[in-house]
């Protein structure tokens, strides 16, 4: 259907909607219930160069509205996820695929992103400098202009596949984060990763997650989201992928009227497998009900004179 | 995995903690013993797994106890109030490896998933030995219910005041073809270190999405990175490297 197709950095996407990394696997869960070729495409996994584990359990928690996670990038590593993943994947989703990408250190990130950005599947690489839930690395590379865009130009010199970061939204100005990615070279922008917290166990009188502290996603973090990504859509010239809490089809609309020119859908999906179906069926009828012919009309439409 | 949407058709309570609550709907599914559904519940944001206690045509059977939140709302639930349920999640026990006389250790609200469990073993014609194992003789629960089925049953209580005095443990026979565990984590431990025969332990972890999407509740086996919801609950005693 034309009036939801959107353009990512050259690729039309059938529709905006992209599952977030570590919320759909590799997706082959989501493919025995339906055909995840309706999908516009989905980042898989975040992956990193050697296999991690990732943090003691527990590693989450719940909160009104939404959850905590503190899994700290548990995959296979990038050459296993090449070998094995990528190969099986082939067979349930035929659409370019978001390749979600972390790192330790700026070689880490170059090696692991070269490697994807050889595969013939993937289509963007989305570089993770936002993930709360490492020590040393993640994280810390998306809270500081400077590091951000040391990652950011490192990664582009090594890789000709669209570059997206994806940002952090524990930052004080995002809007410098945002610039300094777009300046080094990225060629899209997505946010927000998830909000530092913590939740206390009573009866153990002790952080309830293993790792302490975790990041907050789910309905609860929409506002937030929606605000930094109007931010963000205001402060670059490239597009702006909205993340963040978003459950219907309604606040997809929103998301995009703040500068979304596609969007992620990540919680949800853990509560609702068929979350981004129903939401991709239900966008024809909303759009109807807000008057909008076409999403590519609505774009960033709430911060324009 | 399926997605429906269950009809209570009866929830009491069985002592001071622990429901059991009946749902109708699960046609079509086929669901194995120790295998787990994800109910979706007014007002909470992730759904709440609950072993599956039995499944037999149309209805679902769950024993639960109140514990929290979640299992606090569903203990209010009334007949005839519907639960958006994701089924068939989990492994489930591997029934071929039982051998004539399997011995079943549960503890606690571990004893459920055991219920599906005995009954088709007893159903295959196995010599079923039971050993259900409670803190005290208030909470003991479903021991009939096992005999009826033609389990040998043996119930112990840690504080003696009902049947034998102590844990699972203490119960055990020298000899079994095969065990099945399901309980808190120093039972399944103390079974571990205790026998050297064959078995399989069910285990329990906080999830987010209990089918396989999040890596919420991955355990470190000897096989490599598993997870408890997906590749698991159910693990071969082999499988598991516990040192403490």
């Amino acid at each position: 259907m034309e009036r939801l197709t959107t353009e990512l950095c050259g690729i039309t996407l059938d529709n905006p909607v992209i599952p977030a990394s570590g919320t759909f696997g590799y997706g082959y869960e989501f493919a025995e219930l339906y055909d995840i070729n309706l999908l516009g495409t989905f980042s898989f996994k975040g992956t990193t160069r050697d296999p991690r584990f990732g943090n003691p359990t527990p590693r989450i928690a719940e909160c009104p509205g939404g959850m905590l996670n503190a899994v700290g990038l548990q995959n296979p590593g990038v050459e296993k996820v090449i070998r094995e993943e990528l190969p099986k994947l082939k067979k349930v989703f035929h659409k370019p695929v978001m390749a979600n990408i972390s790192g330790f250190s700026v070689e880490d990130y170059v090696e692991t992103a070269s490697r994807l950005d050889q595969q013939e599947q993937v289509g963007w690489l989305e570089i993770n400098i936002s993930c709360p839930n490492v020590h040393g690395g993640g994280m810390s590379f998306g809270t500081d202009p400077a590091q951000a865009y040391e990652v950011i130009h490192a990664v582009k010199a090594n890789t000709q596949k669209p570059l997206i970061a994806k940002l952090s939204p524990n930052v004080t100005d995002i809007a410098a984060i945002a610039r300094s990615c777009e300046k080094a070279g990225a060629d899209a922008i997505s946010l927000i990763n998830t909000i530092l917290g913590m939740r206390i166990d009573l009866n153990r009188r002790r952080p309830l997650l293993a790792n302490q502290t975790g990041g907050l996603s789910g309905p609860a973090v929409f506002p937030v989201a929606v605000r930094m990504v109007y931010q963000t859509a205001k402060a670059v010239s490239i597009p702006v992928i909205g993340m963040g809490g978003i459950t219907t089809a309604e606040d997809v609309i929103e998301m995009m009227m703040a500068g979304a020119v596609a969007v992620e859908v990540g919680a949800a999906n853990l509560v609702d497998p068929y979350a981004c179906k129903t939401i991709i069926e239900q966008l024809p009828e909303v759009m109807d009900r807000y008057h909008i012919d076409s999403l590519r009309d609505i774009i960033g439409i709430a911060g324009k004179e | 995995m399926k997605q429906k949407r269950l009809k209570i058709e009866s929830n009491r309570s069985l002592n001071e903690t622990v429901y059991e609550m009946k749902l109708s709907g699960i046609c079509g599914a086929a669901i194995r013993p120790g295998q787990f559904v994800n109910l979706k519940l007014d007002g909470l944001f992730l759904r709440r797994p609950i072993s599956v206690c039995d499944a037999e045509g149309d209805l679902l059977t769950l024993v639960y106890r109140t514990v929290g939140k979640g299992t606090d709302q569903m203990s209010r639930m009334k007949t005839g109030e519907v639960i958006d349920t994701l089924l068939e999640l989990g492994n489930g026990y591997d029934l071929s490896a039982a051998g004539k006389q399997p011995l079943l250790l549960g503890g606690g609200v571990g004893v459920p998933p055991l219920y599906a469990l005995a009954k088709n073993l007893i159903e295959s014609g196995k010599e079923v030995t039971a050993i259900l194992g409670f803190n005290t003789a208030s909470d003991v629960f479903y021991e009939n219910e096992f005999r009826t089925l033609g389990a040998k049953v043996i119930v112990t209580t840690a504080d003696g005041s009902y049947g034998t005095k102590g844990f699972v443990t203490d119960a055990m026979p020298e000899t079994s073809s095969f065990f099945y565990a399901c309980g808190p984590m120093p039972m399944l431990k103390a079974v571990y270190h205790k026998t050297n025969g064959l078995g399989q332990f069910s285990l329990e972890e906080r999830m987010g999405c209990g089918f396989g999407a999040c890596m919420g509740c991955s355990i470190l086996t000897r096989n490599g990175t598993k997870r408890v919801c997906k590749e698991g609950p159910v693990f071969y005693k082999e499988d598991l490297a516990w040192n403490d």
